[in-house]
C-alpha cells in the first residue's frame, strides 16, 4: 500500500494546530455565565485547563442557599491532567510535520474527536454530579428542581440564567479540530470529485 | 338705570382683572416643558454629583443633577447612629477635638479639589462652623477620610476654599476670639484691645493628609468667605471681612455702621516666605487630628501643640484691605483670575475688584491709610466697576465659563446673571424663597460647566406639601444652557442646604470607587479572617468576640458566660468579598448605635449589658434571602457566675435523651 506524504500547506497547518494547543493552555476554555436580578453586572466561572476561575468565591458563597457543594479546583482530577494532554496534542501535531503520513494525521484527528466527546461525557458528568448531589439541610428545596447546568445553551436554573459556552481556549480547540479535518479533506482530495472511469 | 348697572359692572370687572394681572404671579412654575430636562429615566445615570452641604446636620448629601435624586448622606461632623458614626470603637476618635468628644457640628461649605484649577474628583472637603475644622472626604470611599481642628478660632465660616492645585485648604474665624495662646479670661467689651482674628493655612499633601502650616493673625474682625485667585492671581487668596466696627454686642446694629467693610487680599506666596525665613511665631496651642486608616479600618486622633503665626500688621506686604460696601458676604474669583466680586449683603450694588489694578495700587502705593496695622487699598484704586440696582441683598456669585456671573440674592429673593465685563444685567429669575449660596457645575473653578445653576433657598413655606412648624428644605434647578435662566426642578435637602459643589458624574465615578475592602489587606487589631478565627477573650471584665457575619449567620451566634459588669466588645468582620453585600449587627438595650459593615471591613460595638437575661442580636442590613435568620443569642450571667465562657455557631444543639 502506497503512503501519501502531505503536502507543505498542510505541514505549516499543523504546526498553526500545535500552536493552538499550546495556546489554549493560557486562556479559559470554557465559561458559564450566570445572570440573575441582583447580579445585573452577571457572574462567570472560567473553566481553564488548569483551574476554574471567574466569580468562584462568590458563587461558592451562594451554592449553599440550594446545598450545592463548593467547587474547588483540588477538587477534580481533570485539571491536573488536562495540561500534559493538550501539550501532548501540541507535541503530537509537531511529530506529525515529521512523519508525514496522511493516514497518522487520520488517527490522531479520531483520536481528538473521542478526546473531544469523553472531555464532554465528563463535563456532563461533573454538571450533573454538582446539580443534583444537594445537601438535603439547604435552605432552599425544590421538589424535583435540580440545579444541573446546561453542556452548552441556556437553561434557567432558579433565579439564574446560566449561559454555557466555549470562550477563548474552547475556540482554538475547535479551530484545531477544524484544522485537521481540513487536513484530512485536502489529503485524501474529498475536495475533487471523484473521476468517473 | 339696568344699562347703567351694566356699565357699571363691566368696568368692575376690567379694573379688577387689571389689578389682578398686575399682581406678580407667585407660584413660578417651571415650564411644563422643562419637566423632562429633570427627567432621567430609572436605571439611568445622572450627569453632575452635586456634594450638598448638610448646614446644621453637620453631614454631607449627595445628589445628582438634574434629578435632583438623593444617594447618600456622608456623616461628617455629627454622629449617624445609623451608619455606627461616632458609636462604633473606630469612628469615634474622628469627633475628637481639643474639647473631647464632639457629637454635632455644622457644616456649611464644600469644595471639591482641584488639579490646575479644575475639579478633579479625589476629595471634597467640609468645614465645622462651631467647633472649627476642616473635614476631607474621600470620592473613591464616599467616606470621611480626615478632619483637623482650628486654634485660634471661633466659627470656621470662611472655610473650606483651596487654592487651584489644591496646595492649601484655608480657614477663618468668623468669631474674633482672644487667642488660645493669650489669656482669655477678659471682659467681652475689651473686643477691641484683646479680641484677634486668626485665618489658617492648612497644606494638603499628596495623598490629602492635612497639616496647619501656618496662621496670619490680623485686627479682631469677622471673616466670613474667601476664596483662592487663580491663573494670574494664584497665590493670593480673598477673604472677605464685616464687623470692622470691631462690636462685641447688638451686631444687626453696631456692625453696621460703616459703609465699606474690606474684603482682605492674603499673598499666601509671601507668607510661605515670611514662614521659611523664620519671620513666623511659634505658639503654643491644642488642637485635633483625625485620620481614618483603611487598613486598620480604625480612626486615630492626635492632639497637636504647637502652630506657626505670622503678623499681618508686622509683616505688611502679606496682607491688603480693600474697602467693599456693607458687610460683604461673598467673595468670588471668576475664572480667569483677574476678578473679585465682592456682595455687601446691605448694599443695592455689587462691587467688582480688578485683580491687575490692586497689584497697581499695591505697587504705587495707593493706599488710604491702614486699619489695624494693615494697608487700606484705596476703592477706586482697586474698582472694575459696580454692577447697578442688580437687586437687594446680593450674596454669592458663581460663573458659567462664558464670560456671565450668577449672583443670588437674599432680600429680593432671586438670582440675576450679569456681563463681568460689561457690569450689564442680562436676566434674572425668582427663586422661593430667599436663595443663599448657588452652585454651578464646577462655578467657582477655572473650568465651570455652564449647564445647570442651582439655589439653595432659605425659606421654604408653600413650596411643598406641609409637615408642621419644620419644613423641608429647598433647592431649585436651574438650565442656563441659553440667554434666560429657566427654573426646571424644586426638590427638598435634608439638613440646610447652605452651599454645594457639582462635579461631572464620569469625574468621580470613574475615579477608581471602592466596590469593596480586599479581606487580605485587612489589618484590624480584632479582625478574624475566617469563622476558624471566630473567638471570645475574656481579660478581667472585658470580653472582646471576634465575630464574622457572612449570609445568613453570625459566628458565634450563640454566646454564653457573659457576666453583668462586664464590657463587651463585638469586633464584626464582613466576610463578604462582593459588591453591595454590607451586614448590620445591633444587640438588645445597647446603648449605643448599630454597626454596618461593609465586606472586608471589621466595626466594633460596645455594650454593657445591665440585667440578667437571654440577649437577641441581628443582622440590620437585610443581606439575603435568609437575612431574617441572621441572628443570635447572648447569654447574661450575674456577676461571679460560674457559667463558663463559650461560644459557638451551629453546634449548640439540644441535649438529646
Amino acid at each position: 500500500m502506497k503512503t501519501y506524504k502531505i503536502s507543505t500547506v498542510s505541514k505549516a497547518i499543523l504546526l498553526i494546530v500545535a500552536i493552538l494547543f499550546i495556546g489554549s493552555l493560557f486562556v479559559p476554555m470554557w465559561q458559564i455565565e450566570l445572570e440573575a436580578p441582583q447580579y445585573p453586572e452577571g457572574l462567570v466561572l472560567k473553566l481553564h485547563a488548569n483551574k476554574i476561575g471567574g466569580d468562584v468565591e462568590i458563587i461558592n458563597g451562594l451554592n449553599h442557599y440550594i446545598g450545592m457543594a463548593t467547587l474547588h479546583t483540588e477538587n477534580f482530577f481533570e485539571f491536573t491532567i488536562l495540561p500534559y494532554i493538550f501539550g501532548g496534542f501540541a507535541a503530537i501535531s509537531l511529530l506529525l510535520i515529521f512523519i508525514a503520513k496522511r493516514k497518522a494525521v487520520l488517527i490522531f484527528f479520531i483520536s481528538y474527536i473521542l478526546f473531544v466527546v469523553l472531555a464532554a461525557i465528563d463535563f456532563y458528568r461533573w454538571n450533573y454530579e454538582y446539580g443534583h448531589n444537594l445537601d438535603p439541610n439547604a435552605a432552599i428545596k425544590v421538589p424535583g428542581m435540580a440545579y444541573q447546568p446546561p453542556l452548552i445553551g441556556y437553561k434557567q436554573l432558579l433565579n439564574f440564567g446560566a449561559y454555557s459556552v466555549p470562550d477563548t481556549g474552547g475556540w482554538m480547540l475547535t479551530a484545531c479540530g477544524l484544522l485537521l479535518f481540513f487536513i484530512i479533506f485536502k489529503e485524501y482530495k474529498l475536495f475533487t470529485k471523484k473521476k468517473i472511469n | 338705570m339696568k344699562n347703567k348697572f351694566m356699565k357699571v359692572l363691566l368696568a368692575v370687572v376690567l379694573v379688577s382683572a387689571l389689578f389682578t394681572s398686575c399682581k406678580p404671579k407667585n407660584t413660578g412654575n417651571a415650564v411644563a416643558g422643562n419637566a423632562e430636562k429633570a427627567y432621567v429615566a430609572p436605571g439611568k445615570y445622572d450627569e453632575f454629583y452635586n456634594f450638598v452641604s448638610g448646614g446644621f446636620s453637620g453631614q454631607l448629601s449627595v445628589y445628582g443633577l438634574p434629578s435632583g435624586r438623593l444617594f447618600r448622606v456622608i456623616p461628617v461632623f455629627s454622629v449617624d447612629p445609623e451608619k455606627g458614626w461616632g458609636y462604633s470603637e473606630e469612628t469615634k476618635p474622628m469627633l475628637n477635638t481639643s474639647q473631647g468628644f464632639v457629637p454635632w457640628d455644622d457644616l456649611h461649605h464644600t469644595e471639591l479639589s482641584q488639579t490646575n484649577g479644575e475639579v478633579d474628583g479625589r476629595w471634597v472637603f467640609g468645614n465645622a462652623n462651631n467647633t472649627p475644622r476642616i473635614a476631607r472626604i474621600d470620592l473613591k470611599t464616599f467616606k470621611t477620610a480626615e478632619i483637623i481642628e482650628l486654634p485660634n478660632s471661633g466659627g470656621n465660616h470662611s472655610s473650606p476654599f483651596i487654592t487651584e492645585n489644591t496646595e492649601y485648604v484655608v480657614a477663618g474665624t468668623r468669631f474674633s476670639v482672644p487667642a488660645d495662646y493669650s489669656n482669655g479670661d477678659v471682659a467681652i467689651n475689651t473686643y477691641k484691645e484683646n479680641f484677634k482674628g486668626h485665618i489658617s493655612f492648612v497644606k494638603v499633601g499628596k495623598e490629602g493628609e492635612m497639616d496647619l502650616a501656618f496662621q496670619i493673625v490680623t485686627p479682631g474682625v469677622n471673616f466670613d468667605l474667601s476664596h483662592a485667585g487663580k491663573g494670574k492671581s494664584h497665590g493670593w487668596f480673598f477673604f472677605s471681612c464685616y464687623n470692622t466696627e470691631q462690636a462685641n454686642t447688638l451686631l444687626e446694629v453696631n456692625a453696621s455702621q460703616k459703609d465699606k467693610d474690606f474684603i482682605m487680599a492674603v499673598n499666601w506666596k509671601k507668607a510661605e516666605e515670611y514662614l521659611k525665613s523664620g519671620k513666623a511665631k511659634k505658639q503654643s496651642v491644642k488642637y485635633a487630628h483625625n485620620k481614618w486608616n483603611e487598613k486598620t479600618h480604625t480612626a486615630t486622633s492626635e492632639i497637636k501643640n504647637e502652630v506657626m503665626v505670622l503678623d499681618a500688621a508686622e509683616l505688611k506686604d502679606i496682607c491688603y484691605m480693600i474697602p467693599c460696601p456693607k458687610s460683604p458676604h461673598g467673595c468670588d474669583v471668576d475664572p480667569t483670575g483677574e476678578y473679585i466680586v465682592g456682595s455687601g449683603k446691605l448694599a443695592a450694588l455689587i462691587p467688582v475688584f480688578s485683580f491687575d489694578k490692586l497689584q497697581d495700587a499695591i505697587k504705587n502705593k495707593k493706599f488710604d491709610g491702614n486699619y489695624g496695622g494693615i494697608n487700606v487699598i484705596k476703592y477706586e484704586a482697586a474698582l472694575h466697576g459696580e454692577v447697578q440696582k442688580p437687586g437687594l441683598g446680593p450674596l454669592h456669585t458663581e460663573f458659567d465659563g462664558k464670560g456671565n456671573a450668577y449672583t443670588t440674592f437674599f432680600v429680593s429673593s432671586e438670582v440675576v446673571k450679569w456681563d463681568i465685563k460689561s457690569l450689564k444685567v442680562l436676566d434674572r429669575v425668582p427663586t422661593y424663597y430667599s436663595v443663599g449660596h448657588l452652585c454651578i457645575p464646577g462655578g467657582d473653578s477655572k473650568k465651570p460647566f455652564g449647564k445647570y445653576l442651582i439655589a439653595y433657598n432659605k425659606i421654604t413655606k408653600d413650596r411643598y406639601l406641609p409637615t408642621g412648624p419644620e419644613l423641608a428644605q429647598s433647592a431649585q434647578i436651574f438650565d442656563i444652557s441659553g440667554d434666560k435662566m429657566e427654573l426646571v426642578l424644586d426638590f427638598p435637602t435634608i439638613g440646610e442646604p447652605h452651599y454645594a459643589q457639582a462635579a461631572p458624574a464620569d469625574l468621580i465615578r470613574n475615579n477608581g470607587q471602592l466596590k469593596f475592602y480586599k479581606i487580605a489587606d485587612n489589618n484590624h487589631p480584632f479582625v478574624a479572617k475566617g469563622e476558624k478565627e471566630a473567638k471570645v477573650v475574656r481579660s478581667g471584665n472585658r470580653v472582646d468576640v471576634y465575630m464574622t457575619s457572612i449570609r445568613s449567620h453570625f459566628a458565634p451566634d450563640n454566646i454564653e458566660g457573659i457576666k453583668l459588669g462586664d464590657e463587651v466588645y463585638f469586633h464584626v468582620t464582613n466576610l463578604e468579598q462582593d459588591w453591595d453585600v454590607p451586614h448590620g449587627f445591633a444587640v438588645k438595650g445597647a446603648d449605643n448605635g448599630e454597626l454596618l459593615i461593609m465586606p472586608g471591613e471589621t466595626a466594633t460595638l460596645k455594650w454593657k449589658p445591665n440585667r440578667v437575661g437571654i440577649f437577641p442580636m441581628y443582622c440590620t442590613d437585610f443581606c439575603s434571602a435568609l437575612h431574617q435568620e441572621m441572628q443570635g443569642y447572648i447569654r447574661v450571667s450575674p456577676a461571679g457566675s460560674s457559667v463558663p465562657l463559650t461560644w459557638s455557631v451551629g453546634t449548640n444543639l439540644p441535649k438529646t435523651k
